[in-house]
Protein backbone atom coordinates (compact mmCIF):
# COMPACT_ATOMS: atom_id res chain seq x y z
CA UNK A 1 0.00 0.00 0.00
CA UNK A 2 1.48 3.36 -0.96
CA UNK A 3 0.02 6.94 -0.78
CA UNK A 4 -0.23 6.28 -4.96
CA UNK A 5 -2.54 4.01 -5.08
CA UNK A 6 -4.48 4.94 -2.42
CA UNK A 7 -4.66 8.75 -4.73
CA UNK A 8 -5.70 7.10 -7.83
CA UNK A 9 -8.58 5.06 -5.81
CA UNK A 10 -10.48 7.77 -4.95
CA UNK A 11 -9.17 11.06 -6.86
CA UNK A 12 -11.90 11.73 -9.22
CA UNK A 13 -12.75 15.35 -8.34
CA UNK A 14 -10.49 17.93 -8.16
CA UNK A 15 -8.34 18.63 -5.04
CA UNK A 16 -9.78 20.12 -2.69
CA UNK A 17 -7.64 20.00 0.76
CA UNK A 18 -3.83 18.28 0.47
CA UNK A 19 -2.18 17.27 3.89
CA UNK A 20 1.95 17.08 3.05
CA UNK A 21 3.86 14.67 5.45
CA UNK A 22 1.75 16.03 8.17
CA UNK A 23 3.05 15.12 11.37
CA UNK A 24 1.66 16.53 15.11
CA UNK A 25 3.85 16.11 18.14
CA UNK A 26 2.64 17.18 21.74
CA UNK A 27 5.37 17.37 24.57
CA UNK A 28 7.61 14.95 22.48
CA UNK A 29 5.09 12.49 21.61
CA UNK A 30 4.12 12.20 18.25
CA UNK A 31 0.61 11.89 17.96
CA UNK A 32 0.28 12.01 14.24
CA UNK A 33 2.78 10.78 11.81
CA UNK A 34 3.88 11.45 8.00
CA UNK A 35 0.12 11.76 6.92
CA UNK A 36 -0.34 12.50 3.38
CA UNK A 37 -3.73 12.79 1.92
CA UNK A 38 -6.14 14.13 -0.93
CA UNK A 39 -9.42 15.13 -0.36
CA UNK A 40 -11.74 15.73 -3.32
CA UNK A 41 -14.06 18.59 -3.42
CA UNK A 42 -17.39 16.42 -3.40
CA UNK A 43 -17.80 13.82 -1.28
CA UNK A 44 -18.49 12.52 2.23
CA UNK A 45 -15.73 11.29 3.84
CA UNK A 46 -15.11 8.95 7.61
CA UNK A 47 -12.55 9.59 9.19
CA UNK A 48 -12.02 6.19 11.09
CA UNK A 49 -9.93 3.98 14.00
CA UNK A 50 -9.66 3.05 17.39
CA UNK A 51 -9.43 6.02 20.19
CA UNK A 52 -6.37 7.28 20.28
CA UNK A 53 -5.91 6.80 16.54
CA UNK A 54 -5.44 10.45 15.73
CA UNK A 55 -8.68 10.92 14.26
CA UNK A 56 -10.11 14.13 15.97
CA UNK A 57 -6.27 15.59 15.41
CA UNK A 58 -6.52 14.91 11.81
CA UNK A 59 -9.68 16.95 11.45
CA UNK A 60 -8.43 19.49 13.88
CA UNK A 61 -5.13 19.87 11.75
CA UNK A 62 -7.19 20.27 8.39
CA UNK A 63 -9.66 22.39 9.76
CA UNK A 64 -6.84 24.99 10.89
CA UNK A 65 -7.40 24.77 14.79
CA UNK A 66 -4.16 23.01 15.28
CA UNK A 67 -0.77 23.85 13.41
CA UNK A 68 1.26 20.63 12.14
CA UNK A 69 4.61 20.37 13.82
CA UNK A 70 5.84 19.18 10.24
CA UNK A 71 4.67 18.96 6.67
CA UNK A 72 2.07 21.15 5.28
CA UNK A 73 -1.79 21.55 5.44
CA UNK A 74 -2.75 23.51 2.02
CA UNK A 75 -6.16 24.09 0.23
CA UNK A 76 -5.00 24.23 -3.89
CA UNK A 77 -7.77 25.86 -4.86
CA UNK A 78 -7.99 28.34 -2.07
CA UNK A 79 -9.36 28.45 1.78
CA UNK A 80 -13.03 27.45 1.32
CA UNK A 81 -15.88 28.50 3.80
CA UNK A 82 -15.44 26.29 6.19
CA UNK A 83 -17.55 24.99 9.63
CA UNK A 84 -16.70 22.53 12.02
CA UNK A 85 -18.98 21.04 14.51
CA UNK A 86 -17.80 19.13 18.05
CA UNK A 87 -18.82 16.00 19.74
CA UNK A 88 -19.85 18.31 22.55
CA UNK A 89 -21.49 21.64 21.19
CA UNK A 90 -20.26 24.85 22.01
CA UNK A 91 -23.55 27.25 22.46
CA UNK A 92 -22.95 30.66 23.87
CA UNK A 93 -24.54 31.62 27.07
CA UNK A 94 -27.32 33.41 25.12
CA UNK A 95 -30.90 31.86 23.97
CA UNK A 96 -31.05 29.35 20.65
CA UNK A 97 -32.09 32.04 18.51
CA UNK A 98 -29.00 34.48 19.86
CA UNK A 99 -26.53 32.22 19.18
CA UNK A 100 -27.76 32.10 15.61
CA UNK A 101 -27.52 35.76 15.04
CA UNK A 102 -24.18 36.14 16.69
CA UNK A 103 -22.74 33.90 13.68
CA UNK A 104 -24.23 35.62 11.22
CA UNK A 105 -23.32 39.05 12.97
CA UNK A 106 -19.24 37.88 13.03
CA UNK A 107 -19.97 37.19 9.11
CA UNK A 108 -21.07 40.42 8.06
CA UNK A 109 -24.39 40.07 7.54
CA UNK A 110 -26.61 42.81 7.93
CA UNK A 111 -28.19 43.68 10.71
CA UNK A 112 -31.78 44.13 8.92
CA UNK A 113 -31.49 40.42 7.68
CA UNK A 114 -30.29 38.49 10.78
CA UNK A 115 -33.10 37.39 12.55
CA UNK A 116 -35.30 36.41 9.34
CA UNK A 117 -32.04 33.86 8.28
CA UNK A 118 -31.73 32.69 11.82
CA UNK A 119 -35.37 31.94 11.83
CA UNK A 120 -35.15 29.80 8.94
CA UNK A 121 -32.55 27.93 10.06
CA UNK A 122 -33.87 26.81 13.36
CA UNK A 123 -37.23 26.09 11.25
CA UNK A 124 -35.38 24.13 9.02
CA UNK A 125 -33.29 22.16 12.01
CA UNK A 126 -36.76 21.68 13.77
CA UNK A 127 -35.93 23.74 16.76
CA UNK A 128 -38.55 26.97 15.81
CA UNK A 129 -39.77 26.54 19.07
CA UNK A 130 -36.75 26.48 20.85
CA UNK A 131 -35.63 30.03 19.45
CA UNK A 132 -36.23 32.15 22.86
CA UNK A 133 -35.29 29.07 25.45
CA UNK A 134 -31.31 29.61 26.23
CA UNK A 135 -28.95 27.28 24.16
CA UNK A 136 -27.18 25.66 26.78
CA UNK A 137 -30.45 23.96 28.69
CA UNK A 138 -31.53 22.50 25.27
CA UNK A 139 -31.10 18.68 24.99
CA UNK A 140 -27.83 17.14 23.74
CA UNK A 141 -30.12 16.15 20.34
CA UNK A 142 -31.00 19.96 20.01
CA UNK A 143 -27.72 21.79 21.01
CA UNK A 144 -26.25 19.39 18.23
CA UNK A 145 -28.55 20.56 15.72
CA UNK A 146 -28.07 24.10 16.81
CA UNK A 147 -24.55 23.87 15.92
CA UNK A 148 -25.54 22.41 12.46
CA UNK A 149 -28.11 25.52 11.97
CA UNK A 150 -25.28 27.75 12.88
CA UNK A 151 -22.75 25.93 10.41
CA UNK A 152 -25.75 25.93 8.00
CA UNK A 153 -26.01 30.02 8.04
CA UNK A 154 -22.82 29.97 6.70
CA UNK A 155 -23.38 27.65 3.75
CA UNK A 156 -19.84 25.95 4.30
CA UNK A 157 -18.12 24.81 1.14
CA UNK A 158 -16.71 22.32 4.14
CA UNK A 159 -17.72 20.81 6.93
CA UNK A 160 -16.19 19.32 9.31
CA UNK A 161 -17.77 16.74 12.75
CA UNK A 162 -16.11 15.60 15.02
CA UNK A 163 -18.19 12.44 16.51
CA UNK A 164 -21.68 14.60 16.24
CA UNK A 165 -23.70 11.93 17.40
CA UNK A 166 -21.03 9.95 20.19
CA UNK A 167 -23.28 10.99 22.78
CA UNK A 168 -27.01 10.85 21.54
CA UNK A 169 -29.73 8.21 20.91
CA UNK A 170 -31.29 6.88 18.34
CA UNK A 171 -34.07 9.50 17.60
CA UNK A 172 -31.57 12.40 17.65
CA UNK A 173 -28.59 10.23 15.78
CA UNK A 174 -31.06 10.58 13.19
CA UNK A 175 -32.21 13.95 13.24
CA UNK A 176 -28.09 14.51 12.78
CA UNK A 177 -27.36 12.53 10.06
CA UNK A 178 -30.71 13.57 7.97
CA UNK A 179 -28.88 17.22 8.41
CA UNK A 180 -25.35 15.68 7.25
CA UNK A 181 -27.48 14.59 4.13
CA UNK A 182 -29.10 18.22 3.81
CA UNK A 183 -25.81 19.73 3.88
CA UNK A 184 -24.16 16.71 1.60
CA UNK A 185 -26.97 17.93 -1.21
CA UNK A 186 -26.51 21.55 -0.67
CA UNK A 187 -23.14 20.59 -1.76
CA UNK A 188 -20.97 20.80 1.26
CA UNK A 189 -17.79 18.52 1.70
CA UNK A 190 -18.57 16.23 4.47
CA UNK A 191 -15.36 15.39 6.90
CA UNK A 192 -16.75 13.71 9.79
CA UNK A 193 -15.22 11.26 12.58
CA UNK A 194 -17.09 8.45 13.74
CA UNK A 195 -16.30 5.18 15.48
CA UNK A 196 -19.57 3.45 14.99
CA UNK A 197 -18.95 1.35 11.83
CA UNK A 198 -22.81 1.29 11.12
CA UNK A 199 -23.07 4.90 10.87
CA UNK A 200 -19.85 4.77 8.47
CA UNK A 201 -21.49 2.62 6.11
CA UNK A 202 -24.69 4.43 6.20
CA UNK A 203 -22.77 7.97 5.69
CA UNK A 204 -19.56 7.23 4.29
CA UNK A 205 -17.99 7.26 0.42
CA UNK A 206 -14.74 7.47 1.14
CA UNK A 207 -12.98 6.14 4.39
CA UNK A 208 -9.93 7.57 5.94
CA UNK A 209 -8.54 5.02 8.66
CA UNK A 210 -5.95 5.90 11.11
CA UNK A 211 -4.03 3.63 13.42
CA UNK A 212 -1.86 5.09 16.11
CA UNK A 213 -1.57 8.29 14.40
CA UNK A 214 -0.47 6.90 11.11
CA UNK A 215 -3.02 6.42 7.77
CA UNK A 216 -3.76 3.10 7.02
CA UNK A 217 -5.86 3.17 4.78
CA UNK A 218 -7.51 5.69 2.64
CA UNK A 219 -10.15 4.33 -0.02
CA UNK A 220 -13.75 4.35 -1.03
CA UNK A 221 -16.33 3.11 1.32
CA UNK A 222 -17.07 -0.60 -1.04
CA UNK A 223 -13.51 -0.88 -0.58
CA UNK A 224 -13.20 -0.49 2.57
CA UNK A 225 -15.74 -2.96 4.83
CA UNK A 226 -15.79 -5.13 1.74
CA UNK A 227 -11.74 -5.60 0.74
CA UNK A 228 -9.44 -3.54 2.76
CA UNK A 229 -6.00 -3.89 2.39
CA UNK A 230 -4.61 -3.64 5.75
CA UNK A 231 -4.92 -6.22 8.28
CA UNK A 232 -5.69 -3.46 10.88
CA UNK A 233 -8.94 -2.25 8.53
CA UNK A 234 -9.60 -5.53 8.23
CA UNK A 235 -9.74 -6.10 12.30
CA UNK A 236 -11.95 -2.79 12.43
CA UNK A 237 -14.44 -3.63 9.91
CA UNK A 238 -15.19 -7.40 11.73
CA UNK A 239 -14.98 -5.62 14.89
CA UNK A 240 -12.18 -6.96 16.81
CA UNK A 241 -10.22 -4.89 18.51
CA UNK A 242 -7.19 -3.11 17.11
CA UNK A 243 -3.97 -1.81 18.48
CA UNK B 1 -32.70 66.86 62.90
CA UNK B 2 -29.21 68.17 62.74
CA UNK B 3 -26.23 66.34 64.32
CA UNK B 4 -23.93 69.33 64.92
CA UNK B 5 -25.41 69.92 68.21
CA UNK B 6 -25.57 66.75 69.39
CA UNK B 7 -23.87 66.09 72.76
CA UNK B 8 -22.33 62.44 72.62
CA UNK B 9 -20.61 61.93 76.22
CA UNK B 10 -24.92 62.26 77.35
CA UNK B 11 -25.60 59.29 75.32
CA UNK B 12 -26.15 55.92 76.36
CA UNK B 13 -25.54 53.84 73.37
CA UNK B 14 -29.28 52.33 73.36
CA UNK B 15 -30.18 55.55 72.76
CA UNK B 16 -27.01 56.32 70.40
CA UNK B 17 -28.60 53.08 67.89
CA UNK B 18 -32.20 54.87 68.39
CA UNK B 19 -31.03 58.13 67.72
CA UNK B 20 -28.97 56.62 64.53
CA UNK B 21 -32.07 55.06 63.12
CA UNK B 22 -34.07 58.52 63.09
CA UNK B 23 -31.00 60.21 61.32
CA UNK B 24 -31.62 57.28 58.81
CA UNK B 25 -35.25 57.03 58.98
CA UNK B 26 -35.54 60.94 58.74
CA UNK B 27 -32.93 60.72 56.18
CA UNK B 28 -30.84 63.44 57.82
CA UNK B 29 -29.25 65.81 55.36
CA UNK B 30 -25.95 65.42 56.82
CA UNK B 31 -25.86 62.08 57.00
CA UNK B 32 -27.42 61.88 53.09
CA UNK B 33 -24.71 64.17 52.40
CA UNK B 34 -21.89 61.71 53.08
CA UNK B 35 -23.89 58.72 51.90
CA UNK B 36 -24.19 60.60 48.92
CA UNK B 37 -20.57 61.46 48.23
CA UNK B 38 -19.79 58.19 49.12
CA UNK B 39 -21.73 56.26 46.63
CA UNK B 40 -20.75 59.12 44.16
CA UNK B 41 -16.65 58.29 44.41
CA UNK B 42 -17.45 54.50 44.73
CA UNK B 43 -19.55 54.20 41.90
CA UNK B 44 -17.12 56.51 39.35
CA UNK B 45 -13.69 54.42 40.72
CA UNK B 46 -15.48 51.00 40.11
CA UNK B 47 -17.40 51.91 36.87
CA UNK B 48 -13.62 53.68 36.01
CA UNK B 49 -11.81 50.51 37.12
CA UNK B 50 -14.40 47.86 35.20
CA UNK B 51 -13.80 49.62 31.96
CA UNK B 52 -10.31 49.36 32.10
CA UNK B 53 -9.96 46.37 33.94
CA UNK B 54 -12.41 43.92 32.17
CA UNK B 55 -10.52 44.03 28.75
CA UNK B 56 -7.41 44.06 30.44
CA UNK B 57 -8.14 40.86 32.48
CA UNK B 58 -9.33 39.87 29.10
CA UNK B 59 -6.66 40.66 27.55
CA UNK B 60 -4.74 38.51 29.95
CA UNK B 61 -6.53 35.41 29.91
CA UNK B 62 -5.78 35.24 25.64
CA UNK B 63 -2.41 36.60 25.27
CA UNK B 64 0.57 33.98 25.98
CA UNK B 65 3.21 36.55 26.43
CA UNK B 66 6.41 36.78 27.74
CA UNK B 67 5.88 38.03 31.75
CA UNK B 68 2.37 37.31 31.46
CA UNK B 69 2.66 34.86 34.79
CA UNK B 70 4.67 37.68 36.43
CA UNK B 71 2.00 40.01 35.85
CA UNK B 72 -1.20 37.89 37.02
CA UNK B 73 0.92 37.30 40.26
CA UNK B 74 1.56 40.90 40.65
CA UNK B 75 -2.14 41.69 39.89
CA UNK B 76 -3.14 38.72 42.44
CA UNK B 77 -0.47 40.51 44.82
CA UNK B 78 -1.91 43.63 44.46
CA UNK B 79 -5.71 42.67 45.10
CA UNK B 80 -4.65 42.64 48.60
CA UNK B 81 -3.30 46.01 48.66
CA UNK B 82 -3.62 47.70 51.84
CA UNK B 83 -5.51 51.33 51.26
CA UNK B 84 -2.97 53.30 53.37
CA UNK B 85 -0.44 52.38 50.69
CA UNK B 86 -2.31 53.16 47.77
CA UNK B 87 -3.49 56.51 49.10
CA UNK B 88 0.11 56.91 50.07
CA UNK B 89 1.08 56.36 46.72
CA UNK B 90 -1.75 58.41 44.94
CA UNK B 91 -1.10 60.92 47.50
CA UNK B 92 2.72 61.30 46.60
CA UNK B 93 1.43 61.44 42.54
CA UNK B 94 -1.12 64.09 43.61
CA UNK B 95 0.99 66.26 45.98
CA UNK B 96 2.31 69.43 44.92
CA UNK B 97 5.79 68.46 44.46
CA UNK B 98 4.06 65.34 43.24
CA UNK B 99 4.46 64.62 39.08
CA UNK B 100 0.81 65.14 38.64
CA UNK B 101 0.71 68.43 41.50
CA UNK B 102 -0.39 71.08 39.20
CA UNK B 103 -3.73 69.47 38.69
CA UNK B 104 -4.40 70.25 42.05
CA UNK B 105 -6.54 67.39 42.38
CA UNK B 106 -5.13 66.55 46.03
CA UNK B 107 -7.84 66.44 48.49
CA UNK B 108 -10.88 66.53 46.36
CA UNK B 109 -13.62 64.02 45.24
CA UNK B 110 -11.41 63.12 41.77
CA UNK B 111 -8.14 62.26 44.19
CA UNK B 112 -10.55 59.18 46.28
CA UNK B 113 -11.65 58.48 42.92
CA UNK B 114 -8.11 57.58 41.53
CA UNK B 115 -7.30 56.09 44.76
CA UNK B 116 -10.09 53.61 45.22
CA UNK B 117 -9.43 52.78 41.38
CA UNK B 118 -5.95 51.57 42.22
CA UNK B 119 -7.76 49.54 44.95
CA UNK B 120 -10.38 48.05 43.07
CA UNK B 121 -8.66 47.62 39.38
CA UNK B 122 -6.14 44.09 40.61
CA UNK B 123 -9.32 42.71 42.01
CA UNK B 124 -11.34 43.27 38.85
CA UNK B 125 -8.66 42.62 36.32
CA UNK B 126 -8.08 39.29 38.58
CA UNK B 127 -10.66 38.18 38.87
CA UNK B 128 -11.75 38.63 35.67
CA UNK B 129 -8.74 37.06 34.08
CA UNK B 130 -9.58 34.22 35.96
CA UNK B 131 -13.59 33.78 34.45
CA UNK B 132 -12.64 34.87 30.90
CA UNK B 133 -9.81 32.34 30.49
CA UNK B 134 -12.06 29.38 31.98
CA UNK B 135 -14.41 30.60 29.35
CA UNK B 136 -11.90 30.69 26.63
CA UNK B 137 -10.67 27.31 26.96
CA UNK B 138 -13.96 26.24 26.40
CA UNK B 139 -14.88 28.52 23.48
CA UNK B 140 -11.72 28.34 22.29
CA UNK B 141 -11.78 25.75 19.31
CA UNK B 142 -15.50 27.03 18.29
CA UNK B 143 -14.70 30.47 17.86
CA UNK B 144 -11.33 30.26 16.48
CA UNK B 145 -13.71 27.83 14.06
CA UNK B 146 -15.55 31.00 13.66
CA UNK B 147 -12.53 32.68 12.55
CA UNK B 148 -12.64 34.86 15.16
CA UNK B 149 -8.87 36.31 16.06
CA UNK B 150 -8.26 36.65 19.90
CA UNK B 151 -8.62 40.45 20.07
CA UNK B 152 -12.49 39.87 18.60
CA UNK B 153 -13.34 37.37 20.65
CA UNK B 154 -12.80 39.47 23.91
CA UNK B 155 -16.32 41.28 23.22
CA UNK B 156 -17.74 37.58 23.37
CA UNK B 157 -16.25 36.47 25.80
CA UNK B 158 -16.73 39.60 28.15
CA UNK B 159 -20.39 39.45 27.15
CA UNK B 160 -20.63 35.44 27.99
CA UNK B 161 -19.11 35.35 31.12
CA UNK B 162 -21.14 38.65 32.04
CA UNK B 163 -22.94 37.02 35.22
CA UNK B 164 -19.94 36.06 37.01
CA UNK B 165 -18.04 39.46 35.92
CA UNK B 166 -21.37 41.46 37.60
CA UNK B 167 -20.56 39.65 40.70
CA UNK B 168 -16.81 40.42 40.14
CA UNK B 169 -17.79 43.94 39.96
CA UNK B 170 -19.72 43.85 42.84
CA UNK B 171 -16.60 42.33 44.75
CA UNK B 172 -14.63 45.41 43.77
CA UNK B 173 -17.67 47.84 44.89
CA UNK B 174 -17.53 46.36 48.22
CA UNK B 175 -14.11 46.81 48.32
CA UNK B 176 -14.35 50.68 46.97
CA UNK B 177 -17.15 51.54 49.40
CA UNK B 178 -15.54 50.24 53.28
CA UNK B 179 -12.22 50.91 52.13
CA UNK B 180 -11.04 54.10 54.66
CA UNK B 181 -7.24 54.27 54.63
CA UNK B 182 -7.11 55.74 50.98
CA UNK B 183 -9.71 58.02 50.83
CA UNK B 184 -8.97 59.51 53.95
CA UNK B 185 -5.22 59.93 53.11
CA UNK B 186 -5.74 61.43 49.67
CA UNK B 187 -9.03 63.29 50.71
CA UNK B 188 -8.26 64.61 53.89
CA UNK B 189 -11.92 63.87 55.24
CA UNK B 190 -13.07 67.24 54.62
CA UNK B 191 -16.29 68.17 55.74
CA UNK B 192 -18.96 68.50 53.43
CA UNK B 193 -16.13 68.19 50.72
CA UNK B 194 -14.50 64.85 50.97
CA UNK B 195 -16.08 63.53 53.84
CA UNK B 196 -17.83 59.77 52.97
CA UNK B 197 -18.95 57.01 55.48
CA UNK B 198 -15.84 55.20 56.49
CA UNK B 199 -13.93 58.41 57.45
CA UNK B 200 -16.82 60.23 58.64
CA UNK B 201 -17.44 56.83 61.02
CA UNK B 202 -14.14 56.68 61.96
CA UNK B 203 -14.17 60.53 63.21
CA UNK B 204 -17.54 60.54 64.71
CA UNK B 205 -16.47 57.74 66.72
CA UNK B 206 -13.20 59.04 67.84
CA UNK B 207 -15.68 62.49 68.34
CA UNK B 208 -17.37 60.18 70.86
CA UNK B 209 -20.90 61.04 68.53
CA UNK B 210 -22.10 57.54 68.30
CA UNK B 211 -25.48 58.35 67.02
CA UNK B 212 -24.01 59.82 63.58
CA UNK B 213 -21.49 56.88 62.85
CA UNK B 214 -24.05 53.98 64.07
CA UNK B 215 -26.46 55.32 61.55
CA UNK B 216 -23.55 55.67 58.69
CA UNK B 217 -22.67 52.24 59.90
CA UNK B 218 -26.38 50.95 59.32
CA UNK B 219 -26.34 52.11 56.38
CA UNK B 220 -22.87 51.27 55.15
CA UNK B 221 -23.93 47.72 56.25
CA UNK B 222 -26.94 47.79 54.36
CA UNK B 223 -25.43 48.49 51.47
CA UNK B 224 -22.84 45.91 51.40
CA UNK B 225 -25.39 43.34 52.29
CA UNK B 226 -27.74 44.91 49.72
CA UNK B 227 -24.42 44.45 47.17
CA UNK B 228 -23.82 41.26 47.99
CA UNK B 229 -27.37 39.84 48.09
CA UNK B 230 -27.50 41.04 44.39
CA UNK B 231 -24.50 39.15 43.50
CA UNK B 232 -26.02 35.82 45.09
CA UNK B 233 -29.64 36.35 43.09
CA UNK B 234 -27.92 37.22 39.61
CA UNK B 235 -25.26 34.58 40.26
CA UNK B 236 -28.76 32.02 41.09
CA UNK B 237 -30.43 33.69 38.05
CA UNK B 238 -27.64 32.88 35.86
CA UNK B 239 -27.26 29.14 36.96
CA UNK B 240 -30.63 28.36 36.12
CA UNK B 241 -31.16 30.25 33.12
CA UNK B 242 -28.42 29.68 31.36
CA UNK B 243 -26.94 26.55 32.81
Amino acid sequence: MTDMSMAVDIQEAPASLRLDAVSFEHRGQTLLEDVSLTLSTTGKTLIMGPNGAGKSLLMRLAHGLLQPSRGQVQWPAGQPRQAMVFQRPVLLRRSALANLTYTLKINAVPRAKRRALAQEALEHFGLAAMAKRPARVLSGGEQQRLALARAWLISPEVLFLDEPTAALDPAAIKAVEDAIADFHHRGTRIVMTSHDLHQARRLADEVIFLCNGRLVEHSKAETFFSAARSAEARAFVKGELVW
Amino acid sequence: MSTSGMTASALHSDSALYTALALVIDMDPALVDIVGLSLRVSLSAVLTAALIGLPLGAALALWRLPGRGMVIVALNALMGLPPVVAGLGVYLLLSRAGPLGELGLLFTPSAMIIAQVVLVLPIIAALARQLVEELWGEYREQLTSFGLSRACAIPTLLWDARFGLITVVLAGFGRASAEVGAVLIVGGNIDGVTRVMTTAIALETSKGNLPLALGLGIVLLSLVALVNGAAYVIGEAARRRLG
